[in-house]
Parts: structure tokens; C-alpha cells; sequence
């Protein structure tokens, strides 16, 4: 065991590299990177990383980053790159290829808020926003989570049974910039969690297909539904993966959901990222108050680990939510996801958004504190309440 | 019993072997598929193999429906900006596997001159070891004909009702000034001169650019059996110089310019509308640009 004080993005960076040198019998490792704030440190050190088989290409644009992945992937190489808030709009397009064509690229993101205005603090807003596409999310609360969690992304996206991107999430900053201790594992660790990617579809002469030509309505639904399919399989293949992540590594790089105090929990907060931390310690401290309440970290957004929530929290009757982000005219988008897997399973549940440091804001001890006052006092849910607002 | 007696060699068009294979819909007198049969005869003789990168094109239509495909070839097809960052990735990932195929993006003029611009000059500007060819019909074909930033001076589209007021943009200027080891211009009426420089291109490592004059009758209003008969008028008259750049400043001059009729080329296309275009203002360009080239080719003459 190799602790050190890395960053978040350090610890992105090592896991995306140690994963593209452990194909190096295989394909070897490639992507396309281009740098932006908050992220901009993943790339360098996937620049720097002397790769044994690996080629990293510094292209013009978040865009052709991944299309260089794109074009790395199918020709059986493993691939990844990393990006944050605009550049994550601007990569868009060929995020959803990435899913369409089935392609086990990793995707390491830096929550930052969209602009204009230029703002660079954390929002969740630039990767929920992605959240129609075929590309698994997976939230971070710690450095180490997010290392653990993009090791554990390249086994679970090039499993036959999912073949599907994966991205890795973090908070601009709050992560990405700030050092914590850090298990960081040898590379003879990372191969033997990592086997040789082979990837069934990649692009062959034996089989010259065209990838992604004219397709017919009835052939183009067969492969949505394959996906939808895909996306089934997730939850039982991500809990075989993080089990051997624990034998080999001997750490829980933690489930789609960790849920604390809700078994008796009549009020459940909930929430992801780095809020978790501040969230849980508030939860605790109103449990010692004898306050029957219980907290549920959301570490997987897609696919929605709705099933599960429900199952962890089975005399929950008052959810409270909260987003580090805003949709248009809607609110959370977390609660507004946990609304719709709540919805007929259990009635007469009231769930509650707040939209707590959204576009960057700090989200305090008291802020949570607020919230918790206000949701156990609720008869009824309302619109998404707003924190943080001074006017 | 007697052998048959030999038939003539069959043409490599549309045969099993060729990258085109039967039982394409591409239209009639249509360039790329020219382009596309000469690249696969070039491949032939020189004993090597692809694999395509297409973005949106005609190029894309030409594999048919899934999961049938009309090339012989794999094929990957890209968003229409990324064809060079996607080919990019496949090359990079080929040498570092030791493969000897090549990684070819074969894309219309709206893909290279519009959307894939960024894209291009970034791979041309790290010289990726990619064959960019685009094959220039000069209109958006697939979507029925809308201006892009080939289409010539004058030319009528659905989106330049009236016929376009700017002229062509000279994206051969833009290659060579990314100082790519090759970039040459190839009309498929020169059919010998056209092997022999996809040929030379496919000798060379690094970013190599081909640009194909692309008749697309469809889009052009023109005679699909004139196609190669317009391509050659445009040859002659200087509209379309025939020529090839080493490393961004050495030039050849491969087709000189006889002096054609200019107005013939133009009178036998309806795209453009017959008492609109002002020749003299016409030939002056084409005069400018041929000597402009001349002059190259004779202060930085290519090694022979």
C-alpha cells in the first residue's frame, strides 16, 4: 500500500493511466485529451505517463478528444479522456457515439457549472445533463472513491455483458484540487484487476463491417433495446466487479447507493458528490438527538439505482434531496429522478428537492441543518427550495 | 473440348475484390464512385489494404443498409466533424500494433472545407499518419444540394437560390500551409495521373491529403454521361489545376491548363444560371491562381 497526499485529479489521472498500461499486452492504451479548468491536471499526467504500449494525442478540441477515443476504442485499443462543464457540451456529440457504438471508454469528469457566466466552481449540472445518452455515471465523494471508482469503471464498461462508457464524477475543486490521502495501487495490482480488453466489435478484416451506416428503423430499435438491455445488467455486474475489487485491492470502492440509519428512518436525506460528507455528518448528529432520520449517498445516477433505494429504506415516507444542480424549468434533477422511481411504489411518499450549492456555492453544516428543520416539519412536498440565495 | 476462349480482363469497378462492391445506389455519372474505384485499383497494385473512415456523406450512403455493406473493406463511420480525429485514433492505435494497413478518411467537401475544418488542420498540423481524401462535388449532396464553402462563385444551390457570390475557398492553399508531406489535386479525367498520385500518397507516411474534382450530376443539373467530359473541360481551362505540393512548399504542375473554353464548362451545368456569370471576372481568377501556381512550381520546383 502506497499512500500518498494526491489531488483528485492526481488520483483520476493514476487510475486512467495504471489502466491503460495494464493493456499493454494486449491493444495498448490511447486517447485524444484537451485541457480545461477544472480537469486540466487529468490530462497532463495522462500526457506525461510513460506508457510501455500507449499514445496519448493532444488534439484541438474536447470534440475530436473523444473522437480520437472513439477511433483508439474500435481499433481495439483502451481508451479514455476527461473533461468538465463546456467542454463536456462540446464533447456531447461523440459522448453519445461512445455509447452507440458500444465503446468500454472511461470518462473522467470534473463537475464544473455551464456558462456563460464563466464560472468554475462545482455544479453537477454539465454531466446530468448528459443523462439520455448510453453512458454509465458514477459520482464521487473522495479521492480515493474516485480512483477506486475508474478502475472498477474500465472492468464494469468492458464487461461483454454491458460494453458501455463509463463516466467518473467529481466535484470541481472541492476534489479535484484538494490532496488527501490516497491509496495509490501498483501497477502489477491494476493488471490483475484489469484483464487484456478485448473488444468483440472492433475493426477487422476478417469481417469487414460498416460501423454505424444506414440503419433501419426496426435494426436501430434492436439496438436501443440491446442497450436498454445492457443497462438491466448493470446493477448485478457492478456488485460482481466491486466484489473482486475488494479481494484484490482489500477496499470498498462503495455501491450504487450507501445508505446509513435508514432501516427505522421515517425521513431519508439524500444526496451525491462531496455533499454526501457534509449531508451524512448533519444526519449523525440528529440521530444523537434521537431524531428518527437516515441518509442515503447516491453514487450511481445511470442507470437510476431506484430499486434500491426503495429496498434500503423500507419505512421511508419523507425523502429530502439534494442538488448540486438545476434543470430548466424543473428543478433537481435527482429529485426529480427519485420522484419518478418513487412513484406508485410508495404512496403517499413525500419527497422534497433543494437546490443546495448550485452553480458553485459552499453548502454549509447549517445549510444542511436548515434543511433537515425544514423537511421534518413538511405535511406536504412543494417546488424545489432554493439555499444559498442572499437578495 | 476446347477452352473458352479468354474474355478481356474485366474492369475492378463493382467487382467482389474491389472497395466498391455491386449493388450500390450511387447515382449515375456520380465522381466518388469513380474515386472510389481508382483508389481501390491504386490499393491493388501497390498490394496494401484500408480501413475507411467516413463521416456523413455520399461516401456513407454507399455502404447501403445494416448490416449488409457496399465496401469490401471495415468501415467506420464518424460524426461529420470528427472523420480525422477518428482516423487519428485508429492509425495511432495500427502503429502502435505494428499493422501496415492504411487508415483512410474518404469525405465530401462539406466535411473537409465546412464542419471538418478544425478537425483536418488539427491532424494535419500534428501530421498524423492518415490519407485524407476528399472528394469535392462542390454542394451538401446528401441533403439535396445546399452551398458549402467549395461550391464555386456563381452556382446556383437550394440555399443559394440566386447563385452563390463568393467564391471557392482554396483549401490546397490551407494544406500546404500546414506543411503536410503531400497534397495534390486529382481529376478523375486523368485517370493515369490520378493512380499514379494515389499512389505516391500511399508510399508516404504522415498526414497526406488528396482532393478529388467530384462531378455530381445530381447536384450539378447536369448529364450523368458528361461527367468525365465536364471534369476534363474544367482541366483545360484552368478551373481546376492539376497539381501536387511536397512538404508545403515544393510544387508540380501535373496537367497544364490547354487553354479551354471556360464557358463550356459552365453552359453545361444548369446549377449555373447562363446570364449571371461575369467570365472576364471569371478568367481573370483563373488566371491569377494558374500563374500564382506556375510560378510556385517553377521558383519551388519538386525534386524529380
Amino acid at each position: 500500500m502506497t499512500l500518498e497526499l494526491v489531488t483528485g485529479n492526481h488520483a483520476a489521472g493514476y487510475a486512467l493511466a495504471a489502466a491503460g498500461e495494464a493493456n499493454r499486452f494486449a491493444r495498448g492504451a490511447a486517447c485524444g485529451i484537451y485541457p480545461i479548468t477544472p480537469q486540466t491536471e487529468i490530462v497532463e499526467y495522462v500526457a506525461k505517463f510513460p506508457f510501455s504500449k500507449g499514445r496519448v494525442i493532444a488534439v484541438e478540441s474536447e470534440h475530436s478528444a473523444m473522437g480520437v477515443s472513439i477511433g483508439a476504442a474500435m481499433a481495439g485499443a483502451r481508451a479514455f479522456t476527461a473533461s468538465s462543464s463546456n467542454g463536456l457540451a462540446y464533447m456531447t456529440e461523440n459522448i453519445m457515439v461512445a455509447g452507440f457504438y458500444r465503446l468500454p471508454i472511461v470518462l473522467a469528469a470534473v463537475n464544473r457549472t455551464l456558462g456563460p457566466p464563466w464560472n468554475i466552481w462545482a455544479d453537477q449540472g454539465d454531466t446530468l445533463y448528459l443523462r439520455d445518452f448510453p453512458c454509465i455515471q458514477l459520482y464521487c465523494e473522495t479521492n480515493q472513491e474516485v480512483l477506486d471508482s475508474t478502475l472498477l469503471a474500465f472492468r464494469l464498461a468492458e464487461d461483454r455483458r454491458i460494453l458501455l462508457p463509463v463516466m467518473v464524477i467529481m466535484d470541481a475543486f472541492i476534489l479535484s484540487h484538494t490532496q488527501t490521502e490516497t491509496d495509490l495501487p501498483e501497477q502489477a495490482l491494476v493488471d490483475e484487476f484489469l484483464p487484456p480488453l478485448s473488444l468483440p466489435h472492433r475493426l477487422n478484416f476478417d469481417h469487414p463491417a460498416t460501423i454505424g451506416g444506414l440503419t433501419w428503423p426496426r435494426e436501430t430499435l434492436s439496438q436501443r433495446v440491446e442497450i436498454d438491455e445492457a443497462f438491466e445488467r448493470v446493477p448485478a455486474a457492478y456488485e460482481e466487479h466491486r466484489a473482486e475489487f475488494r479481494r484484490l485491492l482489500g477496499r470498498d470502492p462503495g455501491g450504487a447507493i450507501s445508505a446509513e440509519a435508514t432501516e427505522d428512518a421515517e425521513t431519508v436525506l439524500v444526496a451525491s458528490g462531496t455533499i454526501a460528507s457534509t449531508a451524512r455528518e448533519a444526519v449523525r448528529q440528529r440521530r444523537r438527538r434521537g431524531e428518527r432520520i437516515g441518509f442515503v449517498k447516491m453514487k450511481m445516477f445511470r442507470p437510476f439505482p431506484g430499486e434500491a433505494l426503495l429496498q434500503a429504506c423500507p419505512n421511508a415516507r419523507k425523502f429530502g434531496v439534494l442538488d448540486r444542480d438545476y434543470a430548466a424549468g424543473l428543478g433537481g434533477v435527482w429529485w426529480h429522478d427519485l420522484r419518478a422511481a418513487l412513484q406508485g411504489r410508495r404512496d403517499g411518499a413525500i419527497v422534497q428537492g433543494y437546490l443546495t450549492g448550485v452553480c458553485g456555492g459552499d453548502v454549509t453544516p447549517d445549510m444542511i441543518d436548515e434543511v433537515i428543520d425544514d423537511l421534518l416539519e413538511r405535511r406536504s412536498a412543494g417546488k424545489p427550495v432554493w439555499k444559498g440565495i442572499d437578495r | 473440348m476446347s477452352a473458352a476462349p479468354q474474355l478481356a480482363q474485366a474492369p475492378l469497378a463493382c467487382s467482389e475484390e474491389c472497395l466498391m462492391r455491386p449493388g450500390n445506389t450511387n447515382c449515375g455519372g456520380c465522381g466518388m464512385s469513380v474515386g472510389l474505384t481508382f483508389l481501390s485499383r491504386a490499393l491493388k497494385e501497390t498490394g496494401q489494404t484500408c480501413q475507411l473512415v467516413i463521416p456523413a456523406c455520399c461516401g456513407i450512403v454507399t455502404a447501403g443498409g445494416y448490416p449488409t455493406t457496399g465496401y469490401s473493406v471495415p468501415v467506420l463511420a464518424s460524426t461529420f466533424a470528427s472523420a480525422a480525429a477518428f482516423a487519428a485514433g485508429a492509425a495511432a492505435v495500427r502503429d502502435l500494433n505494428g499493422e501496415s494497413h492504411h487508415v483512410i478518411c474518404w469525405a465530401g467537401d462539406g466535411g473537409t472545407y465546412d464542419i471538418g475544418m478544425a478537425t483536418i488542420s488539427a491532424a494535419a498540423e500534428r501530421n498524423d499518419n492518415i490519407l485524407y481524401i476528399c472528394y469535392d462535388n462542390e454542394i451538401y449532396g446528401n441533403t439535396g444540394g445546399q452551398r458549402s464553402s467549395a461550391t464555386p462563385i456563381g452556382a446556383r444551390t437550394t440555399t443559394t437560390p440566386s447563385g452563390k457570390i463568393e467564391g471557392k475557398k482554396d483549401i490546397m492553399a490551407i494544406m500546404a500551409a500546414h506543411r503536410i508531406p503531400y497534397a495534390a489535386t486529382l481529376s478523375i479525367a486523368h485517370p493515369d495521373d490520378f493512380t499514379r498520385k494515389m499512389k505516391t500518397a500511399l508510399a508516404m507516411t504522415g498526414f497526406r491529403f488528396l482532393l478529388i474534382h467530384s462531378p455530381c450530376p445530381t447536384g450539378w443539373k447536369s448529364e450523368p454521361g458528361e461527367s468525365i467530359e465536364l471534369v476534363r473541360l474544367a482541366v483545360d481551362a484552368g478551373l481546376f489545376p492539376v497539381y501536387e505540393v511536397f512538404d508545403g512548399w515544393r510544387y508540380r504542375i501535373n496537367v497544364r491548363p490547354r487553354g479551354g473554353d471556360v464557358r463550356e464548362y459552365y453552359r453545361r451545368q444548369n446549377r449555373f444560371p447562363a446570364d449571371a456569370i461575369d467570365f472576364d471576372a471569371v478568367r481573370a481568377e483563373i488566371d491569377r491562381h494558374n500563374e500564382r501556381l506556375a510560378r510556385l512550381a517553377q521558383v519551388f520546383p519538386a525534386a524529380e
